[in-house]
């Protein structure tokens, strides 16, 4: 090993800094030696330990809960309840319907209902169960049909009709005369299970108040600035007397991104006794927070002209919320508005319906509410297509809607590589030669997706920017840039040191980044639907844009040039045309400050009214969710075998090709597009919710709710597309949550070539699979 | 300060070349004597239940002769910190991530990590890079299937393992870190659809 211990790949001397580069990341040597600081790394002097009770029961009245047994426990310092914490919140504005512990109505098994703080983790679970709640039980509602069936029995009181969340109704064109004159046609029922993040770091938040009684929380969220909100709504605090911190994030995926009720918990524990408190979730506790993927049913039909091109879309949906809201709202927009890309639609409908049940609640993961329906028109698609014997790769192709166009529901698509994504898997797995030719039990199966680079406009309506970064030049040559946005473990503390570099030729290395503080960073909304490279990038732009003004203002004065003549190279400022009168970053940093008479600090925003705003998103009712300033497109192809005696099968190998318009780091949009694959191909292999007739959550641990490790995970290969749209920063579009789509009808597409099956049941497990099989196999002797 | 009602022992771990005596309950697990009793962080807690394999750490029996009669690697072999009662943990050497680097810096595989975007989110590395560790410790050249195996205790949830195989490689010295050039899409005008009609049917 002695010869490797020099193994140095990144040389600092010469590494390169601007964007485009595979610069390391910012917080790697943290990561890697141990040192960086996650919540539950946090530790204060007289630090207490809280604990929450939750509900035994998926539907319960409460009629009292008492607690005096649990505060005589011998270490514990106080309790609470839903009482004392009575407000209700929520992410979107619309529907405020959860309370940080209940005060009457227990909504699922996993509820929250009461909190003890303790002087250690141990005594207060143990205080726990001292702890007596008077339920009286109440039919659970565990479908959305019994929850449809039954609007006398309320899930929550928040619905306005029955149980229902949100219904969406929508109609481009006319869908059924489309269908009639179609010559083919797929019309089938499909159900996308419920699956959940799993991120790896359990939520945690610590709690503390200061002698002025001033309120910290740090918490493993990745939307400090709604938790922050939230807070001072439930708490009553005015929010200039709440600080909120994200320290490193251990993992989120959508799974962090409501308010959760130990943020309040601690908070307010915090404020009653004092001191410091930490809550710490369980595994357990992790699995009832949920917020994932919704369970949907899917009645789609997908009909196709002669010529291969889609005459009409038709979707019904009935999607499983569970007992709150969450981004619930959203997500039935988002089931229907985001299906009309990369393809032309003819004409469009859908019918999307959000019901609340007696489960955890299901919320945003990782592609957002669209996920379930581009797996159903996917498979759809291909098996209309089959009926006219075109090619699956052909049928996509000739349906790409292009660049700079309309989709049918008024969605503004500008940059668009999709073809180019097409024709990269097309030929890094062999389509041509191996499709439909690797004989019995392998094939081969493709799929495409189209993802929001951020949403239009933001969740609460206001004038003020989406994101801001405030960038400040010392005269020391060091960079510090405070920034709201969320590094959730996606990269972007590291790409705004890259975009300072590229602007103003400092190094990365020379870069602080102060990120998700409200005390000390602008507003940044969260890391959600994809926003943050886009918004955050153009902000810091800005900023870093003004200071190589006035850099190349004062280095110009004193080099003897004109300011546009300087140029920035890493470390270094030069006039462009005689390179050899030059200056340190360092002594630029100083002429500009001496210049200015003041300190060097500028900021930028990302503002909704530079880009389009009044013009993106259709003009009706809703027609501005899903609407995007850019939108990704990505393409898989799945390599699938099946072991047709048994149904058991596995995904060889994913092909993706991803369009993020502009890699600002070609080993971050790697790693995002990875991450996204293998995600997808576990929620079609192994992922699933699963509940008793009781509404209890089967096996909440990493054991029974089985996550890929690295044996089951099949070999991944991502390329990157760039098609430079002229919105993002740089061209950027987003890479972290489009390319997960792909993978599952790419895989179900596969099964179809492997042997003939269709699967529209997720997940695809070896059950189902050999059922399929001994269907089809029926059916063959049926017909000879 | 109101006392705890837990039951304290002494305990006496040598971790990363160190022997260090720490108060802890009773049925205190090594993860939570690493974490709370010394400050050692890095090592995670993701599920306490020795599932997800955060809570990694290395141990070789502190009887040199016994660690070889195992063919014990230098650190020794991975053990889930989680499910390993503090008081047990007595008799071994330990490594945690914290011992990794040397004062000439990290480690290779720290690096390689680090270099080659293997690090996310970072949660699930500190126990995945210390298993990698070990596996080159006593397999300097793994073949893909070898790490595979290696690493199929510890859960990741960002990466797809993609990264990390091809960092453990890089550490390895049997490949050169990725440098993939994207692929330029050339413009491809589209034409809209023609306008169609609207229908609110709800809400």
């Amino acid at each position: 090993m002695s010869d490797k211990q020099g193994y140095r790949w990144h040389d600092p001397v010469h590494a390169p800094g601007g964007v485009g580069k595979r610069v390391p990341k910012s917080d790697g040597a943290a990561k890697a030696d141990g040192s960086g600081v996650y919540a539950d790394d946090l530790s204060f002097p007289r630090m207490l330990h809280a604990k929450l009770l939750r509900s035994p029961h998926a539907n319960a009245r409460i009629r009292s809960i008492d607690t005096s047994k649990a505060e005589a426990c011998p270490g514990v310092i106080a309790t609470l309840v839903g009482a004392e914490l009575p407000a209700r919140y929520g992410v979107i504005p619309w529907t405020h319907d959860e309370q940080a512990l209940a005060t009457d109505h227990a909504r699922f098994i996993g509820d929250e209902v009461a909190c003890v703080a303790a002087v250690d983790e141990r005594t207060a679970e143990e205080a726990l169960r001292l702890i007596s709640v008077d339920y009286e039980v109440l039919p659970a509602l565990l479908s959305p049909e019994e929850a449809l069936a039954r609007p006398d029995i309320k899930v929550n009181e928040k619905a306005k009709v029955g149980n229902i969340t949100k219904h969406v109704s929508l109609a481009f064109g006319d869908v059924d005369a489309a269908l009639a004159g179609a010559a083919a046609r797929s019309h089938q029922s499909y159900y996308y299970a419920g699956n959940t993040h799993a991120p790896i770091e359990p939520h945690c938040a610590v709690a503390r108040v200061d002698g002025d009684g001033n309120l910290t929380v740090w918490s493993s969220t990745q939307i400090p600035h709604y938790v922050h909100r939230e807070l001072s709504r439930v708490l009553g605090l005015p929010p200039a007397r709440i600080r909120v911190v994200q320290p490193l994030l251990g993992g989120a995926f959508g799974g962090k991104s409501d308010p959760f009720s130990l943020e309040f918990c601690a908070a307010k524990l915090a404020l009653k006794t004092g001191r410091p408190v930490k809550l710490l979730f369980t595994r357990e506790e992790v699995f009832y927070s949920h917020r994932g993927r919704h369970p949907m049913k899917m009645d789609v039909q997908v009909a196709l002209n002669s010529d291969g091109m889609i005459a009409a879309v038709d979707n019904k949906i009935l999607i499983d919320g569970g007992a709150y809201a969450s981004f619930g709202l959203v997500t039935a927009y988002y089931s229907g508005q985001l299906l009309t890309g990369p393809y032309r639609f003819g004409t469009y409908r859908f019918d999307s319906t959000r019901v609340y049940t007696n489960k955890p609640p299901c919320g945003p993961k990782r592609g957002h509410g669209s996920v379930q329906p581009r797996f159903a028109f996917e498979v759809a698609l291909d098996e209309a297509a089959h009926q006219l014997h075109i090619d699956p790769i052909e049928v996509r192709r000739r349906n790409f809607i292009g660049e700079n166009v309309e989709t049918v529901n008024g969605q503004r698509i500008t940059s668009n590589g999709f073809l180019k994504c097409l024709e990269v898997v097309e030929s890094a797995s062999g389509w041509k030669d191996r499709h439909g030719k690797l004989g019995r039990g392998r094939g081969l199966g493709v799929a495409g997706s189209m993802y929001i680079s951020g949403t239009a406009y933001p969740v609460y309506p206001n004038e003020m920017p989406q994101s801001g970064v405030l960038v400040k030049l010392d005269r020391s040559g060091r960079v510090a840039i405070f920034s709201g946005a969320s590094d959730i473990g996606q990269g972007v503390n590291t790409l705004l040191g890259q975009i300072a570099s590229e602007e103003i030729g400092c190094d990365p290395r020379d870069v602080t980044v102060v990120s998700s503080d409200t005390d000390l960073t602008p507003v940044d909304l969260g890391a959600y639907s994809s926003r943050v490279t886009f918004m955050t990038g153009i902000a810091a732009k800005e900023a870093c844009g003004k200071l190589r003004a006035q850099l190349q203002a004062a280095a110009a004065a004193k080099l003897g040039c004109a300011p546009e003549d300087i140029e920035f190279e890493l470390g270094t400022v030069r006039v462009a045309r005689d390179p050899a009168k030059n200056a340190s970053f360092q002594q630029a940093c100083q002429w500009a400050e001496a210049r200015e008479g003041r300190p060097l600090a500028e900021t930028g925003g990302y503002r909704t009214k530079d880009i389009g705003e009044g013009k993106l998103g259709g003009d009706y009712r809703g027609g501005t969710i899903g609407a995007s300033p850019a939108y990704s497109f990505t393409a898989h192809i799945a390599e699938v075998e099946v072991d047709e005696e048994t149904g058991m099968w596995s995904c060889k190998k994913v092909w993706a090709a991803h369009d993020c318009g502009k890699a600002l780091n070609p080993t971050l949009v790697e790693g995002q597009i990875e991450g996204s694959v293998y995600m997808g191909v576990a929620e079609a292999q192994l992922e699933e919710m699963v509940y008793n007739d009781r509404g209890l959550l089967f096996g909440p641990s990493l054991l029974d709710y089985r996550i890929p490790t690295s044996l089951d995970t099949p070999l991944l290969e991502a390329s990157i597309v760039e098609s430079g749209d002229p919105n993002g920063p740089y061209g950027a579009k987003e890479a972290g949550e489009g390319p997960l789509h792909a993978a599952i009808p790419a895989i179900a597409n596969a099964l179809f070539d492997a042997c003939g099956i269709r699967v529209r049941e997720l997940p695809f497990t070896p059950a189902k699979i050999l059922a399929l099989l001994r269907e089809r196999d029926e059916r063959a002797k049926g017909g000879a | 300060m109101t006392g705890s009602p837990q039951k304290q022992v002494l305990v006496t771990l040598h971790v990363n070349g160190e022997a260090q005596s720490v108060a802890v309950a009773a049925q205190a697990t090594l993860l939570e004597a690493l974490r709370y009793g010394l400050g050692l962080t890095g090592s995670k807690q993701g599920c306490d239940k020795g599932d997800c394999g955060a809570c990694t750490v290395l141990a070789r029996p502190l009887d040199d002769a016994q660690a070889r009669a195992d063919g014990c690697g230098a650190r020794g072999e991975p053990i889930l910190a989680c499910i390993t009662l503090a008081q047990d943990a007595q008799t071994l050497a330990l490594t945690t991530i914290e011992g990794l680097a040397s004062p000439q810096g990290l480690d290779p595989i720290q690096q390689a990590f680090a270099d080659c975007g293997a690090l996310q989110c970072g949660f699930c590395q500190p126990g995945m890079m210390l298993s990698a560790r070990a596996l080159l410790d006593h397999t300097p050249r793994p073949s893909l299937p070898q790490i595979q195996q290696a690493l199929s205790g510890n859960l990741c949830r960002c990466t797809g393992y993609t990264k990390i195989y091809e960092a453990v490689q890089v550490a390895a010295g049997t490949r050169e870190p990725s440098q993939g050039v994207p692929v330029r899409s050339e413009p491809a005008p589209g034409v809209s659809g023609p306008r169609v009609a609207v229908e609110e049917i709800a809400p």
